[in-house]
């Protein structure tokens, strides 16, 4: 392992850009995130040569040329593997996965809710723009039932799948919401850093050229606040202007809306946001847009040992007392002598 | 066997009088692996020169006394260089019907069968198949039958120590294995020596195996009068004096690949996935964390090989490993490596394919998908290890390429070679050039550039966490020098001719010739795993006079640069393989010479007699 202390340096966001061209479509969300990224890297106040963004295919991956770190554009679906190959060669390292609905949930499926649940310490973006853009507008895993798409010119038939519910249910210690034009994301981004462990933060993208819009719904600035919960640790769920609140039915074990009458909250019902209630968190991710406003921010927040710091732990332990003799490990094991007398123990 | 070949006299194997093969066959659940295994060690301590062959279901636990489910251990010890596992067996054990069945066929006309009788009762016999029992009907006639009640005798010899049915039954490998101790000649203390330490927390269960194989041993003295039994005593065999120990393939290939690593400076990060036969050496490396190695068991192939190389980006030598279907899934991670120029070694336990074929089977059909098996052209160094010894040198070879060129390396090994065992005289380290990998740490005098290269075209090794040289890599089509995208035409040319140009300039060594001479009738050549039987057949034939020679490629990309003028030096070429002729393609491709096609693709090796017909057809 790399012996590397991470030197806190002040930066600002023009440290932060390549000088690559940026080739996303004008006015893609893409745009908006990787803005947003630049923007919180100097506020966390890490170097960029400690930090790597780490991509697999699709248009989100093509963040990591843009970012002014180190950068590693993998293949399709498999960048969370390759974050823990590097993670475990040098734990210091601060790593990012940038990744998409296709990418990180179709054919990546498998190694997101791996990386999950073994906790590595990373941040996962997830660019969630319920679509596939770089081959030109297939539907996605995440798309919603009727999807017209090349591929399903009648619409599509399959459920989709919720991405912080996925990431919850691979045992996810840290899960968070947000969407491209928020003014809210670097905060989103910046509780995810601070987050020990592998932190999941599903990024609602508009894809204005094949899917433009479809978050509109709940993203669109105006009435914004009756379709947005913006979640914040210690604070009761309120919305619309505190005229409305989550509150738990306990008979029914689910969520539900209730008025809130003049502010007064607990009155209503509604419950404080723990970051560290699990069982609610289940609930949050799967609170049905519509029926109930859209979950932002931090849903979740509970670390736990990570991967790494463990592995590295036990291959220290193993290691306690031993000497890494080569000839010596060559030599195990039954052995015998040959002279010119013949062959002894 | 690749360390005391040289040292010996080249003379032809009489089986009869220096050289016995042993097949004990029995239930996937009677211990034959560990019998043989056993006495694997004693041979070792009686200085025979041996080989081995395990051979075992795919099943784990297959249904007790079916066909499908026997287990057998071939061992061929001698007085004079053994390098092959031996044709057809001298003595067979069968403990059960199913055994005898599956076995007998190879066994040698006059040879000499052991049954366990007690096992012979209508229930296993219709599990095998047999109408009648063949230890009564006169149908093993040509071969010498001695047949015992072994389960009974075992459980009269354990009755002291008070076990259960069972647990009495299962010492039943042990009473067997005092026998052939007995048969042989060989000291039971080591094997006394070693019941007692793995029993040690049993005490009276490791006594009750002592007297299962002091049992055994007594039995054979006291038949030796009456029946075909007779004491055998073979003769150490000269090989030069030093440290030996016996090795298997996967431990040749794990120690290798530490030493290559230790060799390199570097720390080692393993990432694999459960895989028969691969998996030994995920095991043997998983406890070797003071060497400065860390072991992830993916959750499939695919993360297997990318952690190893997200490990290489982070600047450790980063190895994985498998068999045929899971080095198909690696293939596009392969692709990145090779675009990205990180170093790599890929481990290759090759078994019967194609899909999931015949995991527990040994095959060298992995060649075509070694040279070519990736999309693009995706040029990589590749080699092939011979025996257990000879892959650790091939593994230290393989992360000498995979650093001196920033390439991934495939190190191709087979379902044969990881599980035999061989001797192996202990290398001495200190005999091993160093090649410690020197990283890029600042900016080089004329700037940083990513995908610049040196005399053998290697792109500089910058570790992420390095001041100053940030840069980004992929895998689309990097632009000459800079690394940056590029998808213009004359510049994909550029670096596709570069990469080619990167692995085909990787020195290998000069091809030399095992046996015989440069230039002549025949030269047999060989890869991999068929090393033995072609030596063995070619000293025969040279021994009768017949102009051959055995030349054997360790480098299959690139080739040697002698190796052409070296095939063209024959008249014939034949070019026998466990395959349907894939080194062979690829020689007629690179040298357009005639090579002539030996194939065997039944999942057994090749016997010596085969390679010599071989040979006596190229030249009749």
């Amino acid at each position: 392992m790399n012996e590397m202390t991470t030197i806190a340096r002040t930066t600002t966001l023009k440290d932060w850009e390549t000088d690559q061209e940026v080739r996303w479509c004008p006015g893609c969300g893409d745009y908006a995130i990787l803005k947003a990224v630049q923007r919180t890297m100097p506020e966390i106040g890490t170097a960029p040569e400690n930090t790597v963004f780490i991509s697999g295919i699709g248009c989100s991956s093509r963040f990591p040329y843009y970012m002014e770190t180190y950068g590693f554009h993998t293949i399709h679906g498999r960048a969370p593997a390759f974050a823990t190959g590097l993670k475990l060669a040098n734990p210091d390292l601060d790593i990012w996965i940038v990744t998409g609905d296709g990418d990180g949930l179709s054919i990546g499926g498998n190694h997101t809710m791996h990386l999950i649940r073994r906790n590595l310490d990373c941040q996962i973006m997830l660019f969630n723009n319920e679509i596939y853009g770089l081959t030109k507008g297939q539907y996605s895993p995440t798309s919603r039932v009727g999807t017209t798409s090349p591929s399903t010119p009648y619409g599509s038939v399959d459920r989709p799948a919720q991405p912080a519910a996925f990431a919850l249910g691979a045992g996810a210690r840290f899960v968070a919401r947000g969407f491209d034009v928020s003014k809210e994301l670097p905060n989103v981004l910046k509780a995810a850093h601070a987050h020990k462990g592998a932190a999941f933060i599903e990024i609602f993208q508009n894809c204005i050229v094949y899917n433009k819009d479809v978050f509109e719904d709940f993203a669109a600035p105006k009435g914004a606040e009756d379709r947005q919960l913006w979640l914040k640790q210690g604070e009761p769920m309120l919305y619309a202007k505190g005229t409305k609140g989550i509150a738990l039915d306990a008979d029914e074990l689910h969520l539900k809306t209730v008025d809130v009458i003049d502010g007064d909250w607990e009155e209503a019902g509604v419950i404080v946001h723990d970051v560290t209630n699990r069982s609610v968190a289940h609930m949050l991710v799967e609170m049905r847009f519509g029926e109930f406003p859209m979950a932002l921010g931090v849903l979740y927040d509970d670390p736990r040992p990570t991967f790494e710091a463990d592995v590295v732990r036990q291959n220290k332990a193993a290691s306690e007392g031993k000497t890494a003799d080569l000839q010596g490990l060559l030599k195990k094991g039954q052995t015998w002598t040959v002279t010119e007398g013949g062959p002894e123990l | 066997m690749a360390t005391a070949v040289e040292d010996r006299a080249d003379n032809r194997q009489s089986p009869l009088s220096d050289a016995v093969v042993v097949r004990f066959a029995g239930d996937s659940g009677d211990g034959m692996q560990l019998t043989g295994g056993q006495f694997t060690l004693s041979s070792a301590l009686a200085g025979n020169d041996f080989a081995t062959f395990p051979d075992f279901p795919a099943e784990i636990r297959a249904p007790q006394g079916t066909l499908f489910g026997v287990s057998a251990f071939q061992i061929n010890f001698g007085s004079s260089a053994i390098e092959t596992a031996g044709d057809a067996p001298d003595v067979l054990v069968a403990m059960n019907p199913a055994a005898l069945k599956t076995n007998v066929p190879q066994l040698k006309p006059g040879g000499l069968i052991i049954a366990d009788e007690g096992e012979f009762n209508d229930r296993n016999l219709a599990k095998a198949k047999y109408d009648a029992n063949p230890l009564d009907d006169g149908s093993l006639a040509k071969w010498q039958l001695l047949k015992l009640n072994i389960s009974q005798l075992t459980m009269d010899a354990v009755k002291p120590f008070g076990l259960g049915n069972k647990e009495a039954l299962r010492c039943k490998n042990m009473w067997t294995l005092g026998l052939a101790l007995w048969m042989f000649d060989r000291d039971r203390q080591p094997l006394i020596d070693w019941l007692n330490g793995k029993f040690a927390k049993d005490p009276n269960l490791a006594a009750a195996n002592v007297a299962a194989l002091n049992a055994g041993h007594a039995y054979g003295e006291t038949a030796e009068l009456a029946g075909p039994l007779k004491q055998h005593h073979v003769d150490p065999a000269p090989v030069a004096p030093g440290l030996y120990r016996t090795l298997t393939g996967a431990e040749g290939i794990a120690l290798g690949l530490v030493a290559g690593a230790q060799l390199a400076k570097l720390p080692m990060f393993f990432g694999g996935y459960p895989i028969t036969p691969a998996s030994a050496i995920l095991h043997h490396l998983s406890r070797l964390k003071e060497y400065d190695v860390t072991t992830f068991q993916a959750e499939d192939e695919i993360a297997a090989i990318c952690s190893a190389i997200g490990a290489s980006y982070g600047g450790s030598l980063g190895v994985t490993s498998s068999s045929g279907p899971g080095i198909a899934l690696k293939g596009e991670a392969m692709g990145l490596a090779i675009m990205t120029e990180l170093p790599l070694v890929i481990v290759n336990s090759q078994r019967g394919g194609p899909s999931t074929g015949l995991p527990t089977k040994t095959e060298q059909s992995d060649l075509y998908q070694a040279v070519y098996g990736r999309n693009g052209d995706a040029p990589m160094p590749v080699i092939a290890a011979r025996s257990p010894g000879d892959a650790f040198e091939c593994a230290i070879e393989a992360c000498r390429i995979a650093v001196q060129y920033m390439t991934p390396v495939m190190l191709l090994t087979d379902g044969y070679i990881a599980n035999a065992a061989e001797p192996w005289k202990v290398p001495d380290l200190e005999s091993y050039d160093d090649f410690p990998v020197e990283f890029l740490t600042e900016v080089p005098e004329g700037g940083f550039k990513p995908y610049g290269r040196d005399a053998n075209l290697k792109r500089p090794w910058v570790k992420p966490g390095t001041p100053g040289l940030l840069h980004r890599i992929g895998g689309i089509e990097k632009e000459v020098d800079t690394g940056h995208i590029n998808y213009a035409p004359d510049n994909h040319q550029a670096m596709t001719d570069i990469r080619k140009a990167k692995v085909d300039g990787v020195k290998v060594p000069d091809q030399v010739v095992e046996l015989g001479a440069e230039g002549g009738k025949l030269a047999v050549v060989g890869w991999g795993s068929t090393f033995g039987p072609i030596h063995q057949a070619v000293r025969r034939k040279r021994a009768e006079g017949a102009d051959v020679s055995h030349v054997h490629i360790r480098h299959i990309w690139p080739l040697p640069a002698n190796l052409g003028e070296l095939l063209k030096s024959y008249d014939k070429v034949i070019v026998p393989e466990m395959n349907t002729g894939q080194l062979k393609t690829v020689l007629r491709d690179q040298y357009l010479v005639d090579a002539k096609p030996v194939n065997k693709v039944s999942g057994q090796p090749f016997t010596i007699a085969e390679i010599e017909a071989a040979i006596e057809e190229a030249l009749a």
